[in-house]
């Protein structure tokens, strides 16, 4: 019988690959930040292009009657736009931040499963690309990317498949990524890190892992029935065959509805570590702030049908829904009283992360405050499916979301690179978007209210609104601009700024910063032990007997002597096997498009992927 | 998936106490949970509302059907006796009973494949109606389901005959004991939603 | 900072004030002409003033703590480290528990009343199509005077008497589908909205949903789609033109009637071409109606008064019908020269017709008044 001492040694097609650094480790790595910075990357490549389908649909929209984009462009560049900016860009920008931050945040050495976490990106990268590539192969889909039957599975070209294929592979890939993220925020943190000493981040990606693995497996199994029905002819949503359009929207929205939380939780542990750090005060009401993220998580299941008080659910239906969607409003309002609190008679400073994430809280306000008229079934009757509502999500999740994501890339670069961010280059950037962003989506309150539609490629000069979009067009283009802004200062930080003099330039309050700037590859040398909430700022700072703060000098501190475990660092070894076992998920899909045989060299490839990744040990030896 | 510091270090420190792997897999079956709630969902949704024959009632067998059934079922026993014997240390009887429970499962299988390719014969196919439709979706995921467990569990005796697997065997045979367990349970659910509860042949 | 954020709220207010004086945009949701549109912006009107508080206390709240407490380089103070207000968080989240409670009041009465549809109301079922709306209207007193006395058909403009109640069927089941492949194309989810009279209520195939409205002034009322329906989902509009009594009364006698026989002889070249009666065309009756003919296809809009003033626009209201108070030929010619290049997509098919078809074809349905 074989024991633990005498596994033997690795023996296969492949030989292992060791290596942590060259361009061949970034195929193989299973570091939770190098995995974070792979998502990261690649998040804003896709947030890039994204925001290019932005620009073309605001210039389609800058006059009446415009012949730029024809309406089958328009659909596809529409559609894609909103697929890539929710799948591609803000659910892995957040997993980026969540890999490199949640095991340094809770003390751990890495994620709870290294391997699965390299899988999940590489599903995700790969998924995406999937999806892009059906631009070359026939064209994009075209039915929104809420792809209602049975307009998404009548439609002739082939896109709503690539559609349907692409999500069910990103899916996989969240899934994966979820189970993961949450198991080690459960079961990793370090001694003495209690559920409530965890940062409000910890808290908040502990609640979008949860709504990931419940709301994914839904939409899977809607995608999996529309494939179906474009694929192989069966009637899920046929009306024709006594199928009903309706399953699909309660299945999308059961799904697509917590997933908004999904967007924007990450956003709001972001904003609620920035803000008491440079503060300079702890978050007010801690406790209040995490039950509310949880609550939001549990309410969030029960408000799907409120984007579907169009469609004749009957008044018992709309009035539940509506009441659930105002009750829905009260732990939002929570977290942004108890961010004022925070905000409250401390000592701002106001650094560009600072800056971003007051912006994010103060954007996403007007985005709450429009949701709440959606609640107001009658009223939505008429905003419902207008720029109204455009206006409305572009608040939350552009003025929450990617304010507080940029928020977040400002606050933890110098941690990440060990080089600060050009804070004037910031700043500029932080105003041009600002401004950008209330132009483009502000006038598009107007646009809804003065009765225009989403998703027409053209409007006549007659419907009397063609000043907003111009002016939302130029916003549009400002937004642009505060990007290219971002993207010179990242390039000319890393070309010629230095190192960082100070490893915790901000004066930070959680364990990340108790490591150094950039981590090591095992995060920290010894496991923190952890005695409070914000543990890295105890360790700074103690409380004389006026209950003033005096500064603890360095190293005087019984906090700072680490008991931890010490010994032996085990760290898993790289790994091919994660990235065999992708590459066969969007083979098998373009099998499904084209040939049974690419189907089964796809399944083969990720079995032999998944066999090679089991009888490999997670160290070699 | 059998990814875990577990395998690693054979005592596992985490916060609960459990190791990892379970949470992970107990999260797994809760997501997929959802999954097949979804699909039989679907399935009771559509309960009638065929436009056209052939119905449930004229074409189940229940007779061969439960008999497929109970086979599954017993499959759920040879697994328990397999961790059994795995916490006894006797690896030898750990991979008879998972051979048996393989076994037991493509008996099962083989036996959803007969039983669509008689319905399909009898004129119900993936596209003649409603019926068809949700009928093979959904038990077809549950087939390859199943299909999946028993290359987990080919795959763990092959592993344990070439001794890959860690000294604690029990674990890994917990874990897709877990699997097994749960797709077995699920299948207890679409036969009665399925098979027992009568479905009337739509007036008319 | 200060100006940015002062200037957003100017912003804002000004949107408020533009939305609610702008008459000329013909869609403007604020505009309402009808009491259900009226009920449904009282509540938004309602709604905006708690959320106009709730802006300026949070907003104004966020922008003075900034101002107020921002870091000087000459005072260097370390706050005082306050972790929370148990008995503040209670009321924070009790206060807008309370407002909303309040809000949700007149909301969900507000939903049963507009769900109520009243037994004395006007009945007429819309029909939404890839890409244009059809409109029957099912009372036994709008019966046609021909033929199986069927319901009177219009499309693309839904003529109402105003001041009458009109309950609105709303089915994407519309008679004899196109299909590729066998899969009818028709049946797809629309959303039916005129901005000025009512809020919109979806389309879908299988299911009937109901709008009920009426029009207070007579004018004309433009509305659109509003659920995405495809390639031209854009291009999916209609108006509703709401005539007085005795403009009404006028109306339904000339719908009841067939169409009149063409007398001049390019119309009646039209007609046959249209009808196919010299074995030469007839692709249009495969799809199109014209009462008082043999053609009673039921898949594209119903022609039997095409030219009537009425029925301002044609083709989802891509097109006017009448320019200057004459007839649009120039472009009803494209459109039967090749619907595809004036609207991509477009379902109707291009035939090959010849100039001097066409020309007969556009005499032929001008006539049909």
């Amino acid at each position: 019988m074989a024991t633990a001492a005498s596994v033997p040694a690795p023996r296969g097609i492949i030989r292992r690959p060791t290596a942590t650094t060259g361009w061949l480790s970034w195929f193989t790595t299973i570091d939770h930040k190098k995995i974070g910075l792979l998502y990261g990357f690649s998040a804003f490549a896709f947030f890039i292009i994204g925001g290019l389908e932005a620009l073309l649909i605001r210039a389609q929209l800058a006059k009446p009657d415009n012949t730029l984009l024809n309406a089958d462009q328009y659909n596809q560049i529409f559609t894609m736009h909103g697929l890539t900016m929710i799948f591609l860009f803000v659910m892995p920008m957040s997993a980026a931040f969540f890999n490199y931050m949640i095991p340094l945040m809770i003390g751990a050495r890495d994620v709870a499963f290294p391997r699965l976490n390299a899988f999940s990106y590489w599903v995700f990268l790969l998924g995406g690309l999937f999806l892009y590539s059906s631009w070359f192969l026939g064209g994009a889909p075209n039915g929104g990317w809420f792809g209602y039957p049975p307009n998404s599975t009548t439609d002739p070209t082939i896109g709503m498949t690539f559609y349907a294929l692409g999500l069910i592979i990103t899916g996989l890939a969240s899934s994966a990524g979820a189970i993961n993220l949450a198991v080690t925020v459960v079961n990793m943190r370090a001694p003495g890190m209690t559920l409530f000493r965890m940062p409000v981040f910890v808290w908040m990606g502990l609640v979008v892992q949860f709504l990931l693995v419940f709301a994914l497996p839904i939409i899977t199994v809607a995608l999996f029935e529309m494939l179906f029905d474009r694929r192989w002819g069966t009637h899920f949503f046929d009306p024709t065959a006594g199928g009903r359009p309706l399953l699909w929207q309660n299945l999308f929205w059961l799904f697509a509805h917590p997933e908004v939380y999904i967007l924007i939780l990450p956003a709001f542990g972001i904003i609620s570590e920035i803000l008491p750090v440079f503060s300079r005060k702890p978050l007010f009401g801690y406790q209040f702030v995490v039950f509310s993220g949880i609550a939001i998580g549990f309410i969030g299941f029960g408000v799907w049908a409120h984007h579907m008080f169009a469609v004749g659910l009957g008044p018992v239906a709309n009035t539940a829904f509506g009441i659930t969607t105002a009750i829905i409003a009260v732990p939002t309002g929570i977290k942004i009283f108890n961010w004022m609190g925070t905000m409250y008679g401390g000592d701002i400073h106001f650094d560009t992360p600072m800056l971003m994430a007051v912006g994010a809280v103060a954007m996403f306000v007007i985005g709450g405050l429009s949701g709440v008229t959606h609640a107001v079934v009658p009223s939505d009757y008429q905003q419902t499916d207008t720029y109204y509502v455009v206006a409305h999500f572009h608040y939350v999740l552009f003025g929450g979301a990617v304010f507080g994501l940029f928020g977040g890339v400002f606050y933890w670069w110098p941690k990440i690179f060990a080089r600060q961010l050009d804070e004037r280059w910031g700043k500029v950037q932080f105003w041009i978007m600002l401004i950008g962003f209330n132009l483009t989506f502000g006038p598009m309150h107007i646009l809804g209210l003065g009765g225009m539609i989403r998703r027409e490629y053209t409007y006549p000069a007659s419907l009397g609104l063609t000043f907003w979009n111009q002016v939302s067009t130029v916003g549009a283009y400002l937004i642009a601009l505060s990007t290219l802004v971002f993207v010179v200062n990242a390039v000319k930080t890393q070309r010629t700024a230095k190192g960082l003099a100070n490893e915790d330039p901000w004066d930070a309050r959680t364990l990340e910063w108790t490591t150094s700037c950039p981590p090591p590859v095992y995060n920290f040398e010894e496991i923190p032990v952890v005695h409070s909430i914000d543990e890295f700022w105890h360790r700074k700072y103690a409380e004389d007997k006026e209950g003033r703060l005096i500064r603890v000098p360095a190293g005087a501190s019984d906090h700072a002597a680490a008991d931890g475990h010490g010994g032996a660092i085990h760290l898993p070894t790289p790994s091919f096997w994660p990235l065999i076992a992708a590459v066969g998920l969007p083979t098998i899909a373009y099998g499904v498009l084209y040939s049974w045989w690419l189907v089964g060299a796809g399944a083969l490839v990720t079995v032999i992927g998944f066999m090679g990744w089991a009888m490999e040990p997670p160290v070699a030896e | 998936m059998a990814d875990t510091t577990a395998h690693a270090a054979p005592v596992e420190h985490t916060s609960t106490g459990l190791p990892s792997t379970k949470l992970a897999m107990w999260l797994f079956l809760a997501s997929e949970c959802l999954l097949f709630g979804a699909l039989i969902t679907t399935y009771v949704l559509y309960r009638g509302a065929s436009t056209t024959g052939p119905y449930p009632s004229e074409i189940f067998d229940i007779r061969y059907t439960s008999v497929s059934s109970f086979v599954l079922l017993a499959s759920s026993l040879t697994m328990v006796l397999s961790l059994t014997a795995a916490e006894k240390r006797d690896f030898a009887r750990m991979r008879l009973w998972l051979v048996a429970t393989a076994l037991l499962g493509m008996t099962f299988v083989g036996g959803q494949v007969y039983e669509f390719t008689s319905f399909y014969h009898e004129g119900l196919s993936l596209t003649t109606n409603l019926f068809g439709t949700t009928f093979y979706v959904l038990t077809g995921f549950h087939g390859v389901h199943v299909t999946v467990g028993i290359l987990m569990l080919l795959s763990l005796v092959g592993m344990s005959w070439a001794g890959r697997l860690p000294d604690d065997q029990a674990f890994p045979v917990e874990m897709v004991g877990l699997y097994w367990h749960f797709v077995d349970i699920v299948w207890i659910v679409i036969f009665t939603v399925v098979y027992l509860i009568p479905q009337a042949k739509p007036a008319g | 900072m200060r100006r940015t954020r002062w200037w957003i709220l100017a912003l804002l207010a000004l949107t408020l004030l533009l939305v609610a004086c702008s008459k000329t945009a013909p869609q403007n949701t604020m505009n309402p002409h009808g009491p259900t549109a009226q009920t449904e912006k009282n509540l938004l009107v309602l709604v905006l003033w708690p959320a106009a508080a709730v802006f300026l206390v949070v907003e104004g709240g966020i922008l003075l703590i900034s101002i107020r407490l921002r870091h000087r380089k000459d005072r260097d103070r370390m706050p005082p480290q306050i972790h929370g207000n148990t008995r503040l968080e209670i009321g924070w989240t009790i206060a807008p528990a309370i407002v909303l409670a309040v809000i949700m009041v007149p909301t969900v009465s507000t939903i049963w009343q507009l769900a109520r549809q009243p037994a004395d109301a006007m009945q007429i079922t819309v029909e939404g199509y890839q890409w244009w709306w059809g409109f029957r209207y099912t009372d036994p007193d709008m019966a046609v005077n021909y033929g199986d006395h069927d319901a009177i058909v219009t499309a693309d403009v839904l003529v109402i008497p105003t001041g009458r109640t009109i309950d609105l069927s709303l089915t994407s089941l519309g008679g004899g589908a196109h299909s590729t492949a066998g899969v009818p194309d028709h049946q797809v989810i629309h959303s039916f909205w005129a901005p000025q009279l009512f809020g919109k209520q979806d389309v879908i195939p299988g299911e009937t949903n109901h709008i009920v409205f009426s029009a207070d002034d007579p004018g004309i009322y433009s509305g659109q789609c509003a659920e995405f329906c495809g390639l031209q989902h854009g291009k999916m509009k209609f108006r509703i033109r709401a005539l007085d009594e005795a403009d009404w009364q006028r109306w339904v006698a000339n719908e009841k009637s067939p169409s009149v026989q063409p007398n001049d002889g390019l119309a009646q070249q039209g007609m046959d071409l249209f009808l196919g009666v010299n074995g030469v065309g007839g692709q249009c009756i495969q799809c199109h109606a014209v009462g008082g003919t043999d053609a009673a296809g039921t898949a594209a809009p119903n022609l039997t008064h095409f030219a009537a003033a009425t029925h301002e626009c044609f083709a989802g209201c891509d097109f006017e019908s009448f320019l200057n108070g004459n007839p649009n030929a120039a472009d009803l010619k494209a459109w039967l020269a090749d619907p595809n290049a004036v609207k991509l997509g477009a379902k109707m098919p291009d035939y090959g017709l010849t100039e001097q078809q066409i020309d007969a074809l556009v005499a032929y349905l001008y006539s049909l008044t």
